[in-house]
């Protein structure tokens, strides 16, 4: 399991590095179909990575997925990978899959082969283009069944997602304080920039284990069994893009404000995925009922039981 | 991310039955522990408890059975922590020796001192301090002045400690003194030296300090010409500071860095289940509780693999800290009316020792530092 996931991340950072930019990104929010970069991942596999073998895949678990997504959510994710990865492990099928939220909406909706819906089937619908806010990535319309199948698989898809986006957005924060001279010197050696950065690190990290725990909880319980999990990454990464977008543009400063820098496309991506699959209140709250109606007296026990043997 | 790993681990095949252990031995004691205790958590003294603690085995769990340790995992330890911390035990009289002093009499003590002292902090019998800080050496620890003059057979020690937790009702302070002055100022950290010192030596008298709640947690020590004998000097004389500062990860990274304030939060929510910003608050609380618990059991697992991992740790207590100093706040404003008697005691306490989580063991800002050095920040 371990050494499948090295070899996969590797296939996708490699990628991600070479064939994919700011200009990949900018490309995505002009509609423009990320043709060639989705032909690389297809020729690796990945899409179909999570589908059991008899179907073409090669039964990827949960954990090591989550791994790869927020190694994509690093580099703005540039291709709905997360997603038709995600969409695969229900129904495995050829070409883009996307992941519709129980409203209809689905990232790039308009460029799948097929479309996974809350009834947690395949369909094949015609999308009304849209743009995601702030992120201008396509978020696309169409009449599907409801339901909430979609619901944890993309929370977990874009908590992942966040997870890279906050990891990456951090390291150009950090390289910038540490470039930028004000008063004679680096402005990463002001106790004032550089306190707001360790903070930041601290939900860096904090996101980072939220999504890994999660990804090992569906692994071992499935996405029903790991809903508690799956709530606190959504709401960890949720919280997490609060402070650290907020100080890294505060470092950045007025480059920072510009669409002449690059720190804009992850940011912009980290605030509208937050709000996919359900914000920080819709997960809170689920945690928030469920520990209610159990108790004060069984929070603890609960919490502690998560992962015992 | 950026070279801080938090891979997660497991908690042992032991953890259920454990469990159930501490949790039926926790009902009986807890019994009649008012909210004031519960509240003060680690800080609360209480050898009777601790005794009964020891008899358990629940001490020094993870120590050589040559000297009355239980051998067991640093994760069985960590099951155990975590249960005391989540109903507010009060552990203060064996939190210390547990924690830090013990582990390092183990690693650097003599021969004899390992067999006169840890069966004693075993059975929950002794109980430790940590003498650091002084009138004028905080978060700048290294400038510290309390001398301990080399004479015959032993040190004589004058000079003066601050903020020692719980040190009037314990029996020996791990302290740091300064055996030979620094070389050059730049070079403080030289010349110092760890001595364990029996707090009921002649010469030493020790003035409680009333902290912000009334309770006296904290005092001042005053060493007036005070014999130590040369078989209490830990490890070596003058490599204080290497000593002292190798035990950060240990004591940074445990449990206690972010359940301080957890009881609060299991105690109140019956009472809040008709307040509409309940859910979405607690669900926030339990979501963080969660995430600090796996980065706390990451780092207790590198320890467990004798790795010292002091940036992980520092990360995850500032993380904690925070956490943990903001509930009594958070649980506060979601009352619409009164909080009920028994949650009122607890959080408006709570509130008030809730100052000392992002002090005490390091602050908030040497915390920060410590980060943005990881992070190649200055």
């Amino acid at each position: 399991m371990g050494e499948m996931r090295d070899i996969l991340l590797e296939q996708v950072e490699r990628l991600l590095a070479d064939q994919s930019g700011p200009e990949t990104l900018r490309a995505v929010e002009a509609g423009v179909w990320p043709a060639a970069l989705w032909a690389e991942v297809e020729a690796l596999g990945l899409p179909l990575a999570m589908a059991p073998e008899e179907a073409g895949g090669v039964a990827l678990g949960w954990d090591d997925a989550v791994a790869v997504w927020v190694a994509l959510g690093r580099a703005g994710a540039p291709v709905p990978l997360a997603e038709s990865m995600a969409a695969a492990a229900f129904a495995a099928a050829p070409g883009f899959l996307a992941l519709a939220q129980p409203d209809g909406t689905a990232l790039w909706g308009r460029a799948a082969a097929q479309v996974l819906a809350g009834d947690g089937r395949l369909h094949r619908a015609a999308f009304t283009p849209g743009k995601a806010q702030p992120s201008n990535e396509p978020w696309d319309r169409a009449a599907l069944p409801g339901g909430e199948a979609t619901l944890l698989a993309g929370a977990l898809v874009n908590a992942a997602k966040m997870a890279g986006g906050l990891e990456a957005v951090l390291a150009l924060s950090v390289d910038y304080a540490n470039v930028r001279k004000q008063f004679g010197k680096p402005i990463g050696q002001f106790q004032a920039v550089s306190q707001q950065l360790s903070q930041a690190a601290g939900e860096v990290a904090a996101a980072g284990v939220a999504v890994a725990n999660a990804g090992r909880a569906v692994a071992r319980r499935g996405l029903a069994g790991a809903a508690f999990e799956i709530a606190a990454a959504k709401v960890i990464t949720g919280e997490a893009v609060a402070l650290v977008a907020a100080v890294a543009h505060q470092v950045h400063a007025a480059i920072g404000f510009t669409q002449d820098y690059h720190l804009h496309f992850t940011t912009r991506r980290l605030w509208a995925w937050r709000d996919a699959f359900g914000n920080e209140r819709h997960w809170a709250q689920r945690i928030g009922h469920a520990a209610l109606a159990r108790g004060g007296a069984q929070a603890w026990p609960d919490l502690a039981a998560r992962e015992d043997a | 991310m950026v070279g801080l790993r938090f891979d997660l681990r497991d908690t042992p095949p032991e953890a259920p039955a454990l469990r159930a252990e501490l949790r039926a031995f926790l009902a009986e004691a807890g019994r009649h522990w008012s909210p004031r205790v519960r509240a003060y958590s680690w800080m609360a003294f209480d050898r009777d408890f601790s005794r009964e603690v020891g008899k358990r085995g629940w001490i020094g769990m993870t120590w050589p059975a040559t000297y009355g340790g239980g051998e067991r995992s640093f994760l069985e330890r960590y099951v155990t922590l975590e249960e005391m911390l989540a109903v507010g035990a009060p552990v203060g009289a064996h939190w210390i020796g547990d924690r830090q002093s013990g582990p390092l009499i183990l690693r650097l003590g003599t021969e004899e001192q390992r067999r006169e002292f840890i069966p004693r902090i075993v059975s929950g019998e002794l109980a430790f301090a940590i003498g650091l800080s002084e009138p004028d050496s905080g978060s700048d620890l290294a400038s510290l002045r309390t001398r301990a003059e080399k004479v015959p057979g032993g040190y004589r020690l004058n000079g003066r400690k601050v903020w020692t937790t719980n040190a009037h009702k314990c029996d020996f302070a791990i302290t740091l003194l300064r055996t030979s002055p620094a070389p050059d100022p730049k070079l403080k950290h030289q010349g110092l030296t760890q001595l364990l010192v029996d707090l009921r030596a002649s010469g030493i008298e020790i003035r409680p300090i009333l902290d912000l709640a009334g309770e006296e947690g904290f005092n001042e020590i005053t060493f007036d010409n005070v014999f130590v004998p040369d078989s209490l000097l830990i490890g070596t004389e003058g490599k204080g500071w290497e000593q002292a500062t190798s035990e950060l990860a240990f004591e940074r990274s445990g449990p206690e860095r972010y359940l301080s304030s957890l009881p609060l939060l299991t105690a109140a929510m019956d009472s809040l289940v008709e307040e509409p910003a309940a859910p979405e608050a607690i669900g926030r609380m339990l979501a963080r509780a969660s995430t600090l618990r796996q980065m706390s059991l990451s780092v207790a697992g590198m320890l467990q693999d004798g790795e010292a991992p002091a940036r992980e740790a520092a990360l995850v207590k500032d993380v904690g800290n925070d956490f943990e100093q903001a509930l009594p706040d958070r649980i506060r404003a979601l009352y619409s009316g009164p909080m009920p008697e028994d949650v009122a005691a607890m959080q408006t306490t709570m509130n008030m020792v809730a100052r000392s989580y992002s002090l005490r063991g390091g602050t908030r800002e040497i915390l920060r530092g410590i980060i943005a050095r990881q992070l190649g920040l200055r």
